[in-house]
C-alpha cells in the first residue's frame, strides 16, 4: 500500500485545505492525473498523483486542513510496469545556519535608560586607560563635550602635573591598592641574600666615577630582576579580563616616593636589555621628571613588574602590594650588617632582604621562590650583571 | 509553412525521432521534477516548460556547438536540448554542490560553459542586452558564431526588449531572438498587456527579420530557426522568431490558474508538440509501439540515474559560503 | 602616451587628461579593450573624457551607443562574457539607475550564480556628484549605493594618478568595475609622470598624517578635507585625512590603525547621510575600535534634500571646508 500525501506546492506553503476528491475508493489512477482539489492562501489547485494504482481509503475528508506531507489517501499501486524510479529518500538535510537570535528585549530597558542618564560620560578610551591605570573615574573632571571625561583628563590624573594634585594621586592609589587587596590573592616570599659581594663591587666601580656618574645598588636590584624575569615569565605581564596575558618585554616598574606624599612607579623599559650605566641613567630620570611632575601617562602604565626598594628607611623587610592589573612586585629591605656564615665561620656580613608578592592566580610559590634564588645567584656576580 | 511532412519527404526520418526523443526527455524530467518538488527535494520556484518543448528542441538543432544560448527561468528544457548534463541539472535543482551552478542558482539559473549556456535569467528581459553583448563580442573578434537568445512574450513589454532590438539592429549582431509567446505573462494575458499583440510586427518595426511560427510543430521550429541562424551567421544581422506555443501547466508550481479557462488549456493539450508529432509519424508509419516503449524506458533511466545522482549528491560545507562572489586572484 | 615618448617626467595635465590617458593606454595595449556609452565618440564624452579617441581608434572600438543605459550595460556584461575587456560610460550616476538591473542583478551576480563558471571583466565609468548648479538629476552621489552589492568593486579616484592609475588596474580585473568620477574634479589640474601606471585598488591612503583625528573621505570631497586639515594645523589640531578610494571593498585595516591612534574620527561623505557609505563606516568604527574612541564618530555629508538648482543653496547642502573645521574643532577643543 502507499500513501498519497499533500503535495508541497510552493516554498510558503505550510498546509492546505482539501476541498474535494475527483476519486472514489477503488477507482484506478494514473501518474499525473489530477485527483483532489485543494485550497491554498493562493487559492484553489488541482493537484495531481503521481503514481498509478487504484485509490484504497481516502483518508482525509473533505473540508479539514492537514499539514504539507500529511496523508490524504491510500493507494494500491499496480505493479505491472516498475518505472525504473530512483528512490527518492530522505537525504540529510543541509544544516541550516541559524543566524544568531538577537538579544532578547529586556523588560528592564526603562530602567536602563534611567540609569544611563545619570552615569558619567566617559569616553570608551578613556575608561579603558582608567581601568589600566586604576584611575577612579566617580570624581574625574571631565573636559571634554558635556563634561564627558577623555583620555587626556584619566592620563592627566596619573602625571602628577603639579603639586597641588595630591588628593587625586591619594585616590588613584587608594583606588588601585583597595582593587588589588580585595581582588588579588596574594602570595608572600622573602628571603635573605648576601649583599657583600654586590656592595664591594659597586665600591670599587665607584671609586673611578665622578660623582654624577655614581651607581646607585638600586640599579643592580633592576637588572637581577629583569633578568632573572626572562625564566619565570608567569610573573611578568598583566592580567586583564579574566586571563593572564604575559609581557613580551620586560618593564621594570621601580617605586618612587614624592615629596609630597605619595608614590608612583614608572617604568624602566626593557630593563633587561640596558648596561647598568643606562639603567642609572633611566632611574635618574624617572626620579627627576616623578618629582617635577613631568612623568607621561604611559610610563606609568608600562610596568610588567614592579620593585619597590625601601633601602633608606632602615626596614628589614618589605611585604609589597601587587600594582594591578600586574601579577609581582618585588621588595627590598635594608642592606645591613649582620652575622653571616660562611663555610665553618660566623663574619658580619652585609645582607638584604628580598621579598616577593605575587598573584596565586597566576604563579605558585615554588616558582616564585626559584625566581627569589635566581635573582639571588645573579647579585652574588655582579660584574656579570 | 513547413511541415513534417514535407520534411520527412527529404529528411532522415532517425533525425525526427531524435526531435522526439528529445521533447519526450525533457517532458518526462520535469514531471519527474514536479513530484520531487510536490515531496520538497526540489524547492524556490519550478517554472515547468511542459507543452513548450518543441521550440528548445528545434532551436537547439539548428545551432552549433559554438553557438551561445542566454535562456529565461523557465530554461530546464533549454538546459537539457542545449546538452546540459541531465544529472547535474538535476543535483542543481535539489542544490547540491554537484549542480551545474554548485547550487548556487536552483531551477532558474542553470549555467554550463562547456556548451556555452549563458544561463537562466530571472529578470523578465533582462537576458536580451547580454545577448546582445555576447554577439557583439563575436562580431568584434570576426568569429563566426550567433546568439539564441530565449525569452517569453511578457519581455515586450519591458524596455530592455526594445532597447535591445535597437542596438541589434543597429550595430547589425547575430543574435537571433526567439520569442517563447504561451500567450501569458505569469497570470497577464497577451491581450490585458499589449497594444500590439502581433509581436513579431512590433519587433519587424526595428527593421530586423521577423516571422511568426508555430511552436508547437518541432519540425517547423527547426526549419525557421535554422534559416534564422544562417542569416545571422552570414551576417544578415539580429533575427526575430515569435513562437506561437502553449505552456499546459500553471506558471509556477504554486499557481491556482484563475486567470485561465480550462477548456483553453484542453484545447492547446490537444495540439500538444508530443502528440501531435507521435501521430504524424505514426501515421507516416516511422514509429511503433516498440520504438515508443525503448524510447520511453531510455528516458525513464537516464532520469532514475540524474535523480539517484542528486540524491547522492554533497552539499556544499557553510565555510564556503563566501566563494565565487569575486574571482579569485589566482584565476585573473 | 600622448607624445610617443615614454619617460617618468612629471607633466601637466587634468584629471580628465589622465582618465583619457587611462583609456587611451588600454585601447593600445589590449585589442580586447573598447568604449562604449552615450556620445562617447563624436561629441567627445559629456565631460570630454573621451574627446579624440574616435579618431584615434575609430568606430567600431569607440562606440556611441542609443540612450539605452541598460541595454549598453548589459551588452558591456555580455561583451565580455564573450572575450572582450569593455569600458563603458555612462554621462552620470544619475542615469546609472537605469541600468541598475543590469549592474546588480546581472553583473554582480553571475558568477555567483553560475557557481564560479562565469566572471565579467567589465569597467563602467560614471560621473558622480554635485557643485555644478546641475540640480536635481544630474548631481547626486550615489556611488553609496552601489557599495552596497557583493559581486562588484567600487573605486572612487581622488586624485591624478588615481584617475589614471585605477582604469588600468580596473580592466585587468576579472570582475564588474564601478569607477566613480567626481564632475567636479576633472579640471583639476597637476602633475603626473608621463608614464603612470597601474596603481592598487584595494587599499585606502593616509594622504596627511596627524595624531588628534581622522578624517576619513574619498572622491570629491578630499580636496575640501584636505584643506580644512590644513588649516586646523594652524590652530594646532592634527588632521590625519584618509582617502578610502575604494568604496568595495572598504579597507578596514588602515581606518582602524588611524582611529586607534587618534582616537577620534570624522567621516566627510557627499552621498546623505540616511543609509549611507558614511553611515557603514561609522559602524565598523564602533565595531572594531570602539574602545579607542575618545568621542562620538562624527559626520558631515550632504542635507537631506534633493541637489538644489540655486548656487547658495546647493552650497549649503554639501560639505565644505568650513564645516569641517567647526566640527573638529568643538570636538577637539577641550584640549586644543
Amino acid at each position: 500500500m502507499a500513501d498519497y500525501r499533500m503535495p508541497s506546492l510552493g516554498a510558503d506553503m505550510d498546509d492546505g485545505t482539501l476541498l474535494r476528491w475527483l476519486v472514489n475508493p477503488g477507482d484506478a489512477v494514473r501518474r499525473g492525473d489530477v485527483v483532489a482539489v485543494v485550497e491554498t492562501t493562493k487559492g484553489a489547485i488541482d493537484v495531481e498523483i503521481f503514481q498509478d494504482g487504484v485509490i484504497d481509503t481516502l483518508v482525509v475528508e473533505p473540508g479539514s486542513k492537514v499539514p504539507v506531507g500529511a496523508v490524504l489517501a491510500t493507494l494500491e499501486p499496480s505493479g505491472e510496469e516498475e518505472a525504473p524510479t530512483a528512490s527518492v529518500g530522505s537525504g540529510p538535510e543541509p544544516a541550516l545556519h541559524q543566524p544568531d537570535s538577537g538579544p532578547a528585549i529586556d523588560s528592564s530597558v526603562q530602567n536602563l535608560e534611567h540609569r544611563g542618564a545619570r552615569r558619567r560620560k566617559v569616553s570608551p578610551a578613556a575608561r579603558k586607560r582608567a581601568l589600566e591605570l586604576g584611575v577612579p573615574l566617580d570624581e574625574l573632571p571631565g573636559t571634554g563635550p558635556d563634561g564627558a571625561v577623555t583620555l587626556a583628563d584619566v592620563e592627566s590624573a596619573v602625571t602628577v602635573s603639579s603639586p597641588g594634585s595630591g588628593d587625586a594621586m591619594r585616590q588613584t592609589i587608594a583606588s588601585a591598592m583597595t582593587r588589588s587587596k580585595r581582588e588579588i590573592p596574594h602570595y608572600y616570599l622573602d628571603t635573605e641574600m648576601h649583599f657583600e659581594p654586590a656592595m664591594e663591587w659597586l665600591a670599587s666601580q665607584n671609586a673611578e666615577r665622578s660623582v654624577t656618574e655614581r651607581l646607585l645598588y638600586v640599579v643592580l636590584l633592576v637588572k637581577g630582576i629583569a633578568t632573572a624575569l626572562r625564566d619565570y615569565p608567569e610573573l611578568n605581564g598583566h592580567r586583564r579580563q579574566g586571563r593572564f596575558v604575559a609581557a613580551e618585554r620586560i618593564h621594570v616598574g621601580v617605586a618612587i616616593a614624592l615629596r609630597g606624599g605619595g608614590l608612583v612607579a614608572p617604568a624602566i623599559r626593557n630593563a633587561d636589555r640596558m648596561d647598568l650605566d643606562s639603567l642609572m641613567q633611566a632611574l635618574r630620570d624617572l626620579v627627576q621628571r616623578a618629582r617635577s611632575g613631568g612623568l607621561r601617562g604611559s610610563e606609568v602604565a608600562d610596568p610588567t613588574i614592579t620593585l619597590t626598594s625601601l633601602g633608606d628607611l632602615s626596614v628589614d623587610r618589605v611585604y609589597p602590594v601587587i600594582y594591578p592589573p600586574q601579577v609581582a612586585i618585588v621588595g627590598f629591605g635594608t642592606p645591613v650588617l649582620r652575622p653571616w656564615v660562611l663555610g665553618e665561620r660566623v663574619v658580619p656580613r652585609r645582607v638584604i632582604h628580598g621579598s616577593l608578592a605575587a598573584d596565586h592566580r597566576v604563579s605558585d610559590g615554588h616558582r616564585g621562590g626559584l625566581f627569589l634564588r635566581q635573582v639571588d645567584r645573579l647579585l652574588q656576580e655582579p660584574e656579570n650583571l | 509553412m513547413t511541415t513534417a511532412d514535407t520534411l520527412l519527404d527529404g529528411a532522415p526520418s532517425e533525425h525526427v525521432m531524435e526531435l522526439l526523443r528529445g521533447m519526450i526527455r525533457i517532458r518526462r524530467f520535469e514531471e519527474k521534477c514536479a513530484e520531487l518538488y510536490s515531496a520538497t527535494k526540489i524547492r524556490g520556484f519550478l517554472h515547468l516548460y511542459i507543452g513548450e518543448e518543441a521550440i528548445a528542441v528545434g532551436v537547439m538543432a539548428a545551432l552549433s556547438p559554438a553557438d551561445a544560448v542566454v535562456a529565461t527561468y523557465r530554461e530546464h528544457g533549454h538546459a537539457l536540448a542545449r546538452g546540459v548534463a541531465m544529472d547535474t541539472i538535476m543535483a542543481e535543482m535539489y542544490g547540491k554542490q554537484e549542480g551545474c551552478s554548485r547550487g548556487r542558482g536552483g531551477s532558474m539559473h542553470l549555467f554550463d560553459a562547456a556548451t556555452r549556456f549563458y544561463g537562466g535569467h530571472a529578470i523578465v528581459a533582462g537576458g536580451l542586452p547580454v545577448a546582445v553583448g555576447l554577439a557583439l563580442a563575436d562580431a568584434m573578434q570576426k568569429r563566426p558564431l550567433v546568439t539564441a537568445c530565449f525569452f517569453g512574450e511578457g519581455a515586450a513589454a519591458e524596455g530592455e526588449f526594445h532597447e535591445s532590438l535597437n542596438l541589434a539592429t543597429l550595430w547589425s549582431l547575430p543574435v537571433v531572438f526567439l520569442c517563447e509567446n504561451n500567450l501569458y505573462a505569469m497570470g497577464t494575458a497577451l491581450t490585458r498587456s499589449e497594444s500590439q499583440v502581433d509581436i513579431h510586427l512590433k519587433a519587424g518595426s526595428y527593421g530586423l527579420r521577423s516571422e511568426q511560427v508555430d511552436g508547437m510543430d518541432v519540425v517547423a521550429v527547426e526549419n525557421a530557426a535554422r534559416g534564422a541562424v544562417e542569416r545571422a551567421r552570414m551576417g544578415e544581422g539580429p533575427q526575430f522568431l515569435e513562437l506561437r506555443t502553449y505552456r499546459f501547466r500553471a506558471h509556477s508550481m504554486f499557481d491556482p490558474e484563475l486567470y485561465r479557462d480550462k477548456a483553453e488549456v484542453e484545447s492547446w493539450k490537444s495540439r500538444g508538440p508530443i502528440a501531435t508529432l507521435k501521430t504524424r509519424l505514426e501515421q507516416a508509419g516511422y514509429l511503433s509501439d516498440d520504438d515508443l516503449v525503448a524510447m520511453d524506458s531510455q528516458v525513464d533511466e537516464e532520469i532514475a540515474r540524474a535523480v539517484a545522482f542528486a540524491e547522492a549528491g554533497t552539499w556544499e560545507p557553510i565555510s564556503d559560503l563566501g566563494r565565487d562572489v569575486y574571482t579569485p586572484r589566482s584565476q585573473s | 602616451m600622448s607624445n610617443g615618448v615614454p619617460g617618468n617626467d612629471p607633466v601637466r595635465v587634468t584629471y580628465r587628461d589622465a582618465v583619457r590617458e587611462g583609456i587611451r593606454q588600454a585601447l593600445n595595449d589590449d585589442p580586447r579593450v573598447f568604449i562604449m556609452g552615450e556620445d562617447v565618440g563624436l561629441y567627445g564624452g559629456c565631460y570630454a573624457v573621451t574627446k579624440g579617441l574616435l579618431a584615434e581608434f575609430g568606430p567600431d572600438r569607440v562606440r556611441d551607443t542609443p540612450l539605452s543605459e541598460s541595454t549598453f550595460v548589459g551588452a558591456g556584461i555580455g561583451a565580455a562574457l564573450g572575450g572582450m575587456r569593455p569600458i563603458v560610460e555612462i554621462m552620470t550616476v544619475n542615469f546609472s539607475l537605469l541600468a541598475m538591473d543590469q549592474i546588480v542583478n546581472t553583473a554582480a551576480t553571475l558568477r555567483h550564480m553560475s557557481g564560479g563558471q562565469f566572471s565579467i571583466p567589465l569597467v563602467i565609468r560614471m560621473a558622480t556628484g554635485a557643485g555644478r548648479q546641475l540640480a536635481a538629476q544630474h548631481s547626486h552621489s550615489l556611488e553609496g549605493w552601489y557599495a552596497h552589492i557583493p559581486g562588484i568593486r567600487v573605486l572612487t579616484p581622488a586624485t591624478l594618478e588615481d584617475a589614471r592609475g585605477m582604469l588600468a588596474t580596473a580592466i585587468e580585473d576579472p570582475d564588474p568595475v564601478l569607477i566613480f568620477e567626481h564632475s567636479g574634479l576633472y579640471n583639476m589640474e597637476g602633475e603626473l609622470p608621463s608614464d603612470a601606471g597601474p596603481v592598487d585598488i584595494d587599499r585606502a591612503v593616509v594622504r596627511r598624517e596627524g595624531a588628534d583625528v581622522t578624517l576619513i573621505t574619498y572622491g570629491g570631497s578630499l580636496g575640501k578635507t584636505l584643506d580644512a586639515a590644513e588649516q586646523l594645523a594652524r590652530a594646532e589640531i592634527h588632521s590625519e585625512v584618509v582617502d578610502l578610494r575604494s568604496l568595495r571593498p572598504l579597507d578596514d585595516a588602515t581606518i582602524m590603525q588611524s582611529v586607534a591612534r587618534t582616537h577620534r574620527a570624522v567621516v566627510v561623505d557627499e552621498g546623505w547621510r540616511s543609509g549611507s557609505v558614511s553611515a557603514e563606516i561609522s559602524a565598523r568604527i564602533m565595531e572594531q575600535v570602539f574602545y579607542d574612541l575618545d568621542s562620538p564618530v562624527a559626520r558631515i555629508c550632504t542635507e537631506e534634500v534633493p541637489i538644489p538648482y540655486a548656487q547658495h543653496l546647493e552650497q549649503a547642502a554639501l560639505p565644505q571646508t568650513e564645516k569641517i573645521v567647526a566640527l573638529v574643532q568643538a570636538m577637539v577643543a577641550s584640549h586644543g
